[in-house]
């Protein structure tokens, strides 16, 4: 159909997602953008947050990837996630532990480059969380 | 004469023996089809980045201030070897053609005076390039992906590699690696990974449209600067899987061979038992004829 768009997930281990849909919301690293179909071609990086995939004017999926890269053409959006969980297998009591454990390893961490690796991942962990908070505001 | 029991002995452990590499055969064939679909399931992100990084590529070349990765820092001073071996024996030529193409390059680089550092992943690279070039080894890296190969084992060999690009440790970062054509044959290969060469075939055709049409957020540049390192972690990973799928390719052929091997010592075993039995009943009726016919 011409009014839909193709929207592909991909993780370096495998292709996860590759479907025509109405919208997906991307989380740019310049803030979150729509795509539509004739989008405008262009390429971003994604910050660590939720990917909303459209259908009609419902959300029918929402996604959470840890940063990567979005490649928009006018019939498609492919997202390169580094890592992607769907938001419902996501627990809140795992993350919480994750911050609480990369949080201890921020302190302990010694040389420059551990410190910014630990940073990262407390990064991921809290967009994590924030993900969770919002959908359970909805 | 040989003796019967030791015979005997010898049939049944070679037989065992063909247990064991018929049984490691079948392993290697169903962990060789895993490898294979792991290999296949990494291929569209390796493709959409190479995409990516062509129509980047394109914009940032005329700008003549691209990344380290892609322009390299002007000199060619220090090579890196990255070389990828397996963890364990028994699988043929395996490690052995991927030694003999490291010593290769690193004799032919010393040969034209630059200085060469080794990375090894796998336990059976490392012990074979210790003997000679123990001096040059930097890293090594054992049991990588032994359950299962995931990407984070390729991030950190490449957050070693490109720690040490970082700190100026090197110039030219190659891998060398078995590439999988089939459970028969795999071809040792030599990859450039820094700086990284974009395929430029893809850019001329491309190009373009590309330059035209994309729109970055943000800029070239810092997109780029994050996209080459991923791309390192991407091309490591896919020599890993590659070099996963040659190891059990390979140790197949080999247990296939040992299998056909012992089965053949077996029967020329088991001619010579026969043989010998009989030479012995023989022996024992003369005994017995000979001393009826002396009364």
């Amino acid at each position: 159909m011409a009014d839909k768009v193709e929207f592909e997930l991909v993780s370096p281990e495998k292709l996860l997602k590759s479907q025509p849909v109405d919208m997906v919301v991307v989380p740019g690293s310049e803030g979150d953008f729509g795509v539509l179909a004739g989008h405008s071609p262009m390429i971003s990086t994604v910050r660590p947050g939720v990917i909303d995939v459209y259908e009609g004017d419902r959300v029918v999926d929402r996604v959470f990837v840890a940063g990567g890269f979005a490649e928009v053409t006018e019939a498609r959006c492919t997202v390169l996630a580094e890592e992607a969980v769907a938001l419902t297998d996501l627990d809140r009591a795992a993350v919480e532990k994750q911050i609480k454990d990369l949080s201890e390893d921020l302190d302990d961490s010694k040389s420059d480059a551990e410190r910014a690796v630990a940073e990262a991942k407390l990064a991921v962990a809290r967009a994590k969380l924030d993900a969770l908070s919002q959908s359970s505001a909805h | 004469m040989p003796n019967l029991k030791d015979l005997k002995n010898r049939i049944s452990s070679v037989q065992s023996t063909r247990k064991i590499t018929s049984a490691m055969k079948m392993v290697a064939a169903s962990k060789l089809r895993r490898a294979q679909d792991q290999a296949e399931a990494s291929g569209p992100y390796a493709e959409r980045m190479g995409r990516m990084l062509s129509s980047l590529a394109a914009n940032v070349q005329d700008s003549g201030n691209g990344p380290k990765l892609m322009t390299g820092t002007g000199a060619d001073k220090v090579h890196l070897l990255v070389v990828i071996s397996s963890d364990r024996g028994l699988c043929g030529a395996f490690n052995g053609s991927i030694v003999r193409e490291a010593k290769r390059q690193i004799t032919r680089l010393q040969s034209e005076g630059k200085t060469v550092k080794l990375l090894t992943v796998g336990r059976k690279g490392r012990d074979q390039l210790k003997r000679e070039f123990a001096s040059l080894i930097v890293e090594s890296y054992e049991d990588v992906g032994r359950r299962r190969l995931g990407f984070s084992d390729a991030d950190m060999v490449a957050t070693k590699v490109l720690a040490m690009f970082d700190a100026g440790e090197f110039d030219v970062c190659s891998v060398i690696f078995n590439k999988f054509k089939s459970a028969i044959s795999q071809i040792v290969t030599v990859q450039q990974l820094i700086p990284f060469a974009v395929a430029t075939e893809a850019t001329e055709a491309a190009g373009a449209d590309a330059k035209a049409m994309y729109e970055f957020e943000p800029d070239e540049e810092q997109i780029l600067a994050e996209l080459l390192p991923r791309n390192l972690s991407i091309q490591i990973y896919r020599a890993l899987l590659e070099s996963a799928a040659s190891e059990q390719g390979a140790r197949m052929t080999a247990m296939d061979n040992a299998t056909r091997n012992a089965g053949d010592m077996i029967n020329k075993l088991t001619i010579t038992y026969n043989r010998t039995r009989q030479a012995y009943i023989t022996k024992e009726l003369i005994e017995i004829i000979s001393g009826a016919e002396a009364l």
